[in-house]
């Protein structure tokens, strides 16, 4: 017996996703790290030709005593820096023009999320594409890092702010409290840090005080960097910094060491407020020091550009302590300037070794590199400096000899740094090759079917093959969502012309050779109704997608122009966008409930009611009858009660489906079981969705609901053709509800959607779910679909999964291929490594929709027999 | 077996893409700073005044147009109003497709429009000069096996060649080259003029090497 070829084509999807997985697991690759066993004491080098001299093997003096770091989540630099700035925060901006004040443009490496980013800051080492998905899942940081340095040293410090400092860095801290950050509170989780600072700043007992403010980068997911409450929050910051900077000058004392203020930032924010990928706004954060060790500014100078994590080895180093092993970091010599040229010389060679040491263990050939030559060469120069300092030489030539020497060292310290940032780019080929193997021997697997070609087959064919060229640039994965679009609406026009060809040639009679008229029986009024209706869903289908389409600005070029998202989430919309919503709801009732059994009805009526109250209960849309000062709730109710009637529905749906395979073999309570399934999925849907786009879920149904009734059935299309188009309007929709191939786009306040605190496994699973509705729907919609038209065509569901599976499974292969072949692409990890976890993710879910494809199918051959 | 009819359609195309390198070259005489990304309406209108004026003029002497059967100058002038409404019918209809291609609808309508126009002049235009101001005429030439002549066949080349020129000018739209025909609608523009030159050459060429297989019915 054939193997059935829905089972084979789940079979080969599955062998995909586990070679797509593999790829993974090499194409990620693993953080440049030092050979020594991790907190390791490492030896000091000393001092080069000055074994005689006592302290040789030190670390100079410590240039500041006290360092207070105060860190603003989501700070963008031209907050600070930009036109704006001297209104949004005028001290600093003072102080930055005419203040003893260093500034920098730090850029921060992708992803600009907030762990991988801390990390950074502490251990100076680029953290791991992967670390993405390890966000806010923290467990303590076991690499070498400042701040285990800082305690080691018996330095004592203190953290106010985001927990996650806390979960890194357990045990570490003498005080601290660690707020937990809920995306929609942006006022206590900043009053929460603030309220500790009076007290602690009258004390003496500290020498590290670390701040962390999340109210910045909450507003910025509300509400975007434009937002009216950007400035009034800013102007808090910029209280806060005037605050500290004023208690730190009166704590002042004369002879003593001098304080350090430092002000920096994780990572910026995008036009759309959101952060994670690698645009300017997004990478670009300010970094101000703030000390009187510093010469006076007299007027505003273009602040320089420095890497991120150049603030770790300066930090260790002007704190006199040992410049962690993994650090990447090279230290900004700015700041050690006041110090004496031999302190400086030391400086940089500490620096210098701790990175030749990082080369040696993570490039095999570190040798052939430039700037270990370069640092052999400048160590050299150092020691025979050393040499005639110590024999008493003050001579102008010493002057200028040390200077060349601190020359050398800077190009060394620069060129070994960009050497390994470079290696961090360093893949597993072989891992990668073992899963392109698995990955190409799947879609060879698939035989084509043969197809005598209309226009729509032209269209369709070479619109998938067309689009999975397209993602070989980086601008077509960027803005993928305009390739869909595009071809759907090619595809409305061609099926719009289908439409009219069938019907005009079937009113003009006797021309009709080829077609068959079904309808002869029909009275002629309901046939005339049918054909204006058929003629009208494709324009109407486009008009829809165009409406969407300015639904959500999505993409890279044009995320920034104004749309409809925004309008009516604006609060003075929130009654419009409150009817919008309502209104969805019901229509969402009438077009799925038609299909149900009784108790689902309810239960989805009910349930529909419930996301409306959850979302009033959110602050999202106005309730006609709340009381205007009750206080903001997370909805946890509302939410679960939606959910009781989510798993009530998908209960029902499913002993339906049991019930017609074991025991009644009945086609139609089967086909009431799937839709019920789906309309479950729906409900759920409905409960994660931004109100916002609950108009894309409406319009999703509507269009399946007139496509299937006049198009898919009247045309007689068949299995693949249809995948097919099911197919594309997944991905637009996809788009259409506001994604992009980047990870910021990724909705994380699904989290919380009745749920008290972060929880891994729902909250994965809920985000998956919202962030895929479109093509889940859509795939979801087929197989109800094919089901039940399983009496005209029976081999219809197998044909159909095949192709599920083969639509999914080329451009999957493809873009691996692609991945491989562009591997030393300049947007490699900001383009196109997003994209392909994107793609794996959709992978993976295809593979599950293919099995209950499987499944169903099973039981069709089951009843049958 | 259409040797004449080949050959009148080759010296017709000729004299069209004449006169469009001529109205490229013109305007730059007469209009100061003239380009065409800089000053682009200004050489699409040209051009597609162009078009229209000769293809009508050509397809008016060579007799193509189907025959009137009345002579009388009202039958005449309400056939030219019929086929103005029907130009400007189709730039609105060309203007709408594109919108709901993803144009802006209030933004760039000027652009948009000028694009419109110039779809409608070398598609449209043609048809009216060919077919006449007559639905059911379109209607045929455009369903499965409709063409009744060789200047049906070619006119469903040119008209397919066009649009399709004009679809396939979108797609370097998204790219970030920053290159200045990437401006909307520049590259559509131009994509629809090339498909337009390319079927001018195209449209003979299959004609004459598929002239076995070409049957028409009523002819």
């Amino acid at each position: 017996m054939k193997v059935r070829s829905s089972t084979f084509a789940s079979l080969i999807l599955i062998l995909e996703v586990l070679g797509v997985a593999l790829f993974l697991r090499g194409f990620f690759p693993v953080p440049v790290k030092s050979s020594l066993s991790s907190k390791s004491r490492q030896n000091l080098p000393a001092e080069p030709l000055s074994v005689g001299s006592p302290n040789s093997s030190h670390i100079p003096q410590p240039l500041f005593k006290r360092v207070v770091i105060m860190l603003v989540d989501a700070l963008r630099e031209d907050f600070v820096f930009g036109a704006n700035g001297r209104t949004y925060m005028p001290y600093t901006r003072h102080l930055v023009e005419r203040g003893s004040t260093l500034s920098y443009v730090a850029k921060a490496r992708i992803p600009t999320v907030t762990m991988p980013r801390i990390k950074a800051l502490t251990t100076g080492s680029i953290p791991g594409f992967i670390d993405v998905v390890m966000n806010l899942n923290s467990p303590s940081l076991l690499e070498d890092n400042l701040i285990w340095q800082a305690k080691t040293a018996g330095k004592k410090m203190i953290f106010y702010g985001d927990e996650t400092w806390v979960r890194l860095f357990p045990k570490h801290f003498m005080e601290y409290d660690g707020t937990t950050s809920f995306v929609s509170d942006y006022i206590e989780v900043d009053n929460n840090v603030t309220r500790h600072l009076d007290s602690t700043l009258k004390r003496d007992d500290w020498d590290i005080l670390i701040l962390h403010y999340l109210g910045l980068d909450h507003i910025g997911h509300i509400s975007g960097p434009h937002s009216s409450m950007i400035q009034p929050k800013l102007l808090e910051m910029d209280d806060i910094l005037k605050k500290i900077h004023a208690a730190l000058i009166s704590k002042e004392v004369e002879g003593s060491l001098p304080y350090l203020l430092v002000l920096c930032a994780d990572h910026g924010m995008s036009e759309t407020g959101s952060h994670g990928g690698s645009s300017e706004p997004e990478v670009n954060t300010p970094l101000v020091l703030i000390s009187p060790a510093f010469k006076r500014k007299v007027e505003m100078e273009k602040p320089d550009e420095i890497e991120q994590v150049d603030l770790t080895p300066t930090l260790a180093l002007a704190l006199g302590l040992p410049i962690s092993q993994n650090s990447v970091g090279r230290v900004i010599a700015s700041v050690l300037e006041e110090s004496s040229l031999r302190d400086q010389l030391r400086f940089l060679h500490l620096n210098g070794h701790q990175l030749s040491c990082l080369l040696k263990d993570s490039i095999p050939d570190y040798e052939k590199e430039a700037g270990f030559e370069q640092y052999r060469v400048a160590e050299k120069a150092h020691g025979s400096w050393v040499k005639r300092y110590l024999e008493g030489n003050v001579s102008e030539v010493l002057t200028n000899m040390g200077k060349k020497v601190l020359k050398q060292y800077l190009e060394a310290l620069s060129a070994m740094s960009s050497a390994l940032s470079k290696q961090l780019g360093k893949y597993d080929l072989y891992s990668m090759i073992a899963g392109m193997v698995f990955v190409f021997q799947s879609p060879l697997k698939i035989s084509s079917t043969e197809w005598s070609l209309s226009e729509l087959d032209v269209l369709l064919l070479a619109g998938t093959a067309g689009h999975t060229l397209s993602l070989a640039a980086s601008s077509f994965v960027e803005e993928e969502h305009q390739t869909w679009y595009f071809l759907l609406s090619t595809l409305c026009l061609v099926v719009f012309q289908d439409v009219c060809r069938k019907y005009f040639r079937e009113k003009r009679g006797p021309g009709g050779e080829e077609e068959v008229l079904p309808y002869k029986d029909n009275p002629k009024e309901e046939l005339y109704s049918e054909k204006w209706l058929a003629l009208a869903t494709p324009p109407f289908v486009l008009l829809c997608c165009r409406l969407l389409r300015s639904l959500n600005q999505t993409g890279v070029q044009w995320a920034h122009l104004p749309d409809l998202g925004h309008w009516l989430n604006s609060s003075e919309h929130k009654l419009v966008l409150s009817l919008l919503s309502a209104l969805c709801l019901v229509f969402i009732y009438f077009l799925i409930q038609r299909r149900c059994s009784l108790v689902s009805k309810v239960a989805l009526a009910l349930g529909l009611l419930g996301v409306y109250s959850y979302r009033s209960a959110v602050g999202n849309v106005l309730f006609p009858w709340q009381h205007s000062g009750r206080n903001m709730s997370k909805g946890i109710v509302e939410a679960r009660f939606v959910y009781v009637f989510v798993l009530g529905i998908l209960f029902t749906g499913t002993k339906d489906l049991l019930r017609s395979q074991i025991i009644t073999a009945d086609a139609k309570l089967k086909n009431r079981g799937l839709w019920e399934i789906y309309s479950g999925l729906v409900l759920l849907i409905s409960l994660l969705f931004r109100p916002h786009n609950l108009p894309v879920l409406c319009s999703c149904l509507l269009v399946q609901t007139l496509m299937a009734q006049f198009i898919w059935k009247k045309l007689h299309y068949d299995a693949a053709q249809t995948t097919i188009m099911h197919y594309w309007f997944g991905q637009a929709f996809f788009y259409f509800q506001g994604n992009s191939n980047s990870i910021s786009t990724v909705d994380i306040s699904v989290w919380f959607v009745g749920l008290d605190n972060y929880i891994e496994a729902p909250a994965i699973f809920l985000t998956a779910l919202s962030t895929y509705a479109g093509p889940l729907l859509w795939a979801c919609h087929l197989v109800c679909y094919l089901s039940s038209e399983r009496n005209r065509s029976p081999a219809a569901m197998g044909h159909g999964c095949y192709c599920l599976a083969l639509l999914r499974s080329v451009p999957a292969a493809a873009y691996i291929v692609l991945v491989t072949v562009l591997r030393y692409h300049l947007f490699i990890w900001s383009v196109f490594s997003p994209k392909l976890l994107y793609e794996a993710m959709h992978l993976l879910l295809t593979a599950g929709v293919c099995l209950i494809f499987n499944t169903v199918e099973q039981s069709h051959t089951s009843a049958a027999a | 077996m259409w040797d004449h009819e080949i050959r009148a359609m080759v010296s017709t195309h000729a004299i069209i893409a004449a006169s469009i390198v001529v109205a490229t070259v013109v305007p730059a005489a007469l209009v100061p700073d003239f380009s065409i990304y800089g000053t682009h309406l200004v050489w699409l209108y040209s051009v597609s005044g162009a078009v229209v004026a000769v293809s009508v003029a050509i397809f008016w002497l060579l007799g193509i147009s189907p025959p009137t059967r009345k002579h009388s100058l009202g039958y005449k002038l309400s056939r030219l109003f019929r086929s103005c409404l029907y130009f400007f019918l189709s730039c609105l209809f060309f203007h709408t497709v594109v919108v709901l291609y993803g144009a802006p609808l209030i933004d760039s309508a000027l652009e948009t429009f000028s694009l419109a126009v110039l779809l409608s002049s070398l598609t449209t235009v043609r048809c009216l000069c060919v077919l006449g101001p007559n639905v059911q005429a379109w209607i045929r030439v455009f369903s499965r096996h409709g063409a009744m002549s060789v200047w049906d066949t070619c006119l469903q080349i040119m008209v397919a060649l066009t649009v399709l020129g004009a679809w396939m000018g979108a797609f370097p739209i998204p790219l970030d080259w920053e290159k200045p025909w990437q401006v909307w609608p520049i590259s559509c523009s131009l994509g629809a003029m090339l498909g337009y030159l390319s079927g001018l050459v195209v449209a003979p060429m299959w004609i004459h090497y598929n002239r076995k297989q070409l049957t028409y019915k009523c002819k």
